[in-house]
């Protein structure tokens, strides 16, 4: 304790290596298991499609061609043709875009106010405990897809009524997390050091509680963007959605179904899968965005 | 040792290897253990954290997890070979033949489910018992760990039961069955004092009244001093000495041994005597204590209110007693003085330490610091107070009061930040090299993250944290609690050569009187949120006064041979 050296070239040189460690835990988690690298494969496709896919596509995902209706899967049209001649596949790969952008607006917004709610909820309890707890309850009381349907069709058919509605419905849950993680943790030893430190109680659940809830949470959002997409599909499906001619997986699905008993099938079944894929992607990446914002992981 | 061919032990255990496979590669936890118990002895296994003392017990029972396994070496018991056998047996052997007692008796036992049950299924599942006779001898079990009114206890949840009544079920259980060996893992760590020396002294007595063996295996060389016939010191998976108790104390082969004796806190004249003797600091400067008091504390209460809700206040029975757990005390400490706090669990030294912090608000009393009234400031807003940095606090548990996302170097700069109100990035990293210099934290740790430092160098940070803004009240909660002996002893000195160097005043909280007496000049000891007793460390120690502190002090397990050791090491001191 009297041996009180500065060492400048060490500490430097570990302070730069912040960036590195974070890479090579990174990489840990990515070539530690195989699912995970191919979560984190499916979800890097699905972002260049979705930003670059419109400029990508052989044909006009609008453009109808009438005498080239209900073409099956060829070499021109990898997907087939729909009813009105468009290419399957040109509008499978632009309503990538449209599809993210809804489900990640949604579950973002309700992550932020959900999470906001809970943790406010769960660190001063009290009143507003009480009262976020029995609207969340009221919410969840109704059958959470009827209550999108309803929300949509009493505000309007628009993109950002889609996503508010599929925000609101999801929003149960990231509160309910967010409320538990927040209250085993109030009276942690951490929280009462940092009382010691003289932080304020707003920056306590700001900056020392809510970062520690983040593993639970990004489990909850990648299982909740799946079933986000699904449910923006699903209004569209039913046609309380994004309307035609539009390209959105869901539409799709619901033009392309009433082909299937007349064997076209290819109109329905490629968007589907499209769907699926989507789906399946978020979920498999629900653990390993745990693994990678958890530090005890780290080594 | 004493073992001879015609009388073939009970265990034993030839080159047992035992591996874990981690991240990092294999981790050898175990290499090559040799151990054997006869029949009716008592064994102790002692070492520090990671020395491989519970994976030897572990493996025995071949209840390691799924990265560990057996590599190499033999385990047999009474002549069967447990090191291959098939889980089908294992099962059948463990509660019949071995039984063991681990650490949390609250975490051994099915919070769901009625203790007296839980021994019956025991007696059930090694058909000890049919199933209209087992409650009978559950109860017979009960009565025979001295559980009062057994019959009522049978029904009791572990919930309702207290840590040591807890411990008593778990010992139930495992010798419901008589078994011919018994593994306590740390059977008394996290109970009081004279919690510890009841189950132990139950232990002792049913083990030699049913001829049974014990595998003894704890970090505390007291308690296997007392109570072992033999020790066997290990060290990182090694077996480093192994000898009878006697043997053990008065003449120590391996220089860890020696080390590990002379950091118990028993047999030390002063502080600087728990470190190695070749790690020789320079005595501390006399003490310094101010006339005036620094912190004045008068008729401090706290209280809860009644169990009970809604529904019994309307019914009218409003009238219940609110729970005392800080009952009246007045102290009071002065510059450059330390005071020790000593009582166990319950007795409201940790809801005073936290009151005296500002934590937490009082019912009602007075908490007078340099002059100035503390209580007037509610305790959800003295964070702004600027008397903030001159009261600190070093926490119990050192993993679990750093933010398990921050590094130390932030964890340390976040009083600079918040209480100093400093800025500048290069002048905080400068403060916080200077601080971990201070406390001994060797700079490449200061950018790890809390579960990649070990107990004491977490301690260390916790200490840095605490002391950034120059505290002069420092309080200390059972800051080596969670550490072990030798980590303690460089803690401890740590602790007592910032406070010559900045004239602190230390409040030390602690449950050791034998810490306490080696840190502290003044000791208070609470029961039941009052003081029963306070003065002079030393006086309090060798003359105690009140009947309580002497029930304390004569439960702390200190061998007659400890003693020898420490009185010979007196001589050759002075």
């Amino acid at each position: 304790m009297t041996d009180a050296v500065y060492t400048p070239q060490l500490a430097g040189a570990k302070r730069s290596s912040a960036w590195s460690r974070g890479l090579a835990h990174f990489r840990y988690v990515m070539t530690s298991n195989p699912v995970t690298f191919l979560a984190f494969a499916l979800l890097a496709g699905m972002i260049v499609i979705a930003l670059f896919g419109p400029m990508l596509v052989p044909h006009d995902p609008l453009a109808t061609i009438s005498d080239k209706a209900l073409k099956p899967p060829s070499a021109e049209h990898w997907f087939g043709t729909d009813q009105l001649g468009r290419d399957v596949f040109s509008r499978v790969i632009v309503a990538t875009r449209l599809d993210l952008l809804i489900s990640v607006s949604a579950v973002a917004l309700s992550f932020f106010v959900g999470a906001a709610m809970g943790a406010c909820a769960g660190y001063w309890g009290g009143w507003f405990d009480k009262l976020s707890g029995r609207l969340l309850d009221t919410i969840m009381a109704f059958p959470l897809f009827v209550l999108a349907m309803g929300i949509v069709a009493a505000a309007g058919n628009t993109i950002q009524n889609i996503v508010i509605a599929t925000a609101i419905i999801n929003l149960p849950f990231y509160a309910r997390v967010a409320r538990a993680e927040v209250s085993i943790r109030r009276h942690a030893g951490y929280v009462q050091a940092a009382r010691l430190s003289g932080n304020s109680e707003l920056r306590i659940l700001i900056m020392k509680i809510m970062p520690n809830t983040l593993p639970p949470m990004m489990v909850q959002l990648s299982l909740n963007m799946g079933w986000a997409i699904l449910n923006a599909a699903g209004l569209s499906f039913i046609g309380l959605g994004v309307r035609p001619p539009t390209a959105e997986w869901g539409i799709m699905v619901a033009e392309g179904a009433n082909y299937i008993v007349s064997g076209e099938w290819w109109l329905a079944l490629f968007p589907g899968a499209a769907l699926m894929l989507a789906v399946f992607t978020f979920n498999l990446l629900g653990d390993s965005l745990r693994d990678l914002v958890d530090p005890q992981r780290r080594t | 040792m004493s073992t001879t061919l015609h009388n073939p032990p009970l265990l034993a255990v030839r080159d047992l290897c035992v591996e874990f496979a981690t991240r990092k590669g294999t981790v050898n936890a175990v290499r090559s253990v040799n151990l054997q118990v006869a029949k009716g002895e008592t064994l102790g296994i002692v070492g520090e954290s990671g020395s491989g003392k519970s994976v030897t017990s572990y493996a025995v029972m071949r209840i390691l997890d799924r990265a560990g396994r057996i590599a190499a070496g033999r385990i047999e018991f009474g002549g069967m070979r447990l090191h291959d056998a098939d889980e089908p047996m294992m099962s059948d052997l463990r509660g019949r033949e071995i039984s063991m007692i681990f650490q949390n008796p609250r975490a051994a036992l099915n919070p769901i489910r009625p203790v007296g049950k839980q021994i019956e299924d025991v007696l059930i599942r090694h058909a000890q018992a049919t199933r209209d006779r087992a409650k009978e001898k559950a109860i017979e079990a009960l009565a025979k760990v001295r559980i009062r009114d057994p019959e009522a206890r049978y029904h009791a949840y572990p919930f309702e039961l207290s840590g040591g009544m807890c411990q008593r079920v778990v010992i139930a259980i495992a010798l419901a069955c008589k078994p011919q060996l018994l593994i306590a893992d740390e059977p008394t760590t996290g109970l009081d004092v004279t919690t510890q020396k009841a189950v132990m002294e139950l232990v002792r007595e049913l083990t030699r009244s049913e001829g049974m063996s014990t595998l003894l295996i704890t970090h505390d060389l007291g308690l296997a001093g007392e109570y072992c016939d033999r020790i066997i010191v290990m060290e990182k998976g090694a077996v480093v000495e192994q000898q009878d108790t006697r043997g053990l104390f008065a003449a120590p082969a391996h220089p860890y041994t020696r080390r590990l004796i002379r950091s118990t806190p028993h047999a030390a004249r002063n502080i600087r005597d728990l470190l190695p003797e070749d790690l020789r600091l320079p005595p501390l400067p006399p003490l310094q204590v101010g006339a005036e008091p620094l912190l004045e504390v008068k008729d401090l209460v706290r209280e809860y209110a009644p169990p009970g809700g809604l529904l019994q206040r309307l019914r009218g029975r409003g009238d219940a007693q609110p729970f005392r757990a800080v009952d009246g005390i007045s102290f009071s400490i002065a510059r450059g003085e330390s005071v020790g706090l000593v009582g166990e669990s319950g007795c409201g030294k940790s809801t005073t330490s936290a009151m005296v912090m500002r934590l937490l608000d009082a019912t009602s009393g007075s908490i007078r610091f340099k002059g100035r009234e503390l209580t007037t400031v509610p305790s959800g807003r003295f964070a702004g107070s600027p008397l903030r940095r001159e009261l600190q606090m070093v926490f119990q548990d050192p993993h679990e009061s750093l933010n398990p996302r921050s590094t130390a170097a932030q964890s340390i700069a976040d009083p600079l930040l918040r209480l100093e109100g400093m800025t500048d990035a290069a002048a905080i990293r400068d403060r916080v090299e200077a601080l971990a210099a201070q406390v001994g934290l060797p700079l490449e740790l200061l950018d790890r993250l809390p579960h990649q430092l070990s107990g004491g160098q977490k301690a260390r940070v916790g200490i840095a944290r605490a002391i950034a803004t120059k505290p002069e009240l420092l309080i200390l909660d059972e800051p080596t609690a969670a550490l072990d002996v030798s980590v303690q002893a460089v803690v401890l000195n740590l602790l007592a050569d910032l406070k010559a160097e900045f004239g602190m005043s230390y409040l030390f909280v602690s449950h050791d009187l034998e810490v306490v007496r080696l840190l502290c000049d003044r000791v208070i000891v609470m029961r039941a949120g009052r003081i029963v007793e306070e003065g002079p460390s030393a006086r309090v120690l060798s003359d105690p006064q009140a009947e309580y502190t002497r029930e304390l002090l004569s439960a702390i397990p200190r061998p007659a041979h400890l003693a020898g050791h420490a009185a010979a090491n007196r001589a050759v001191s002075t």
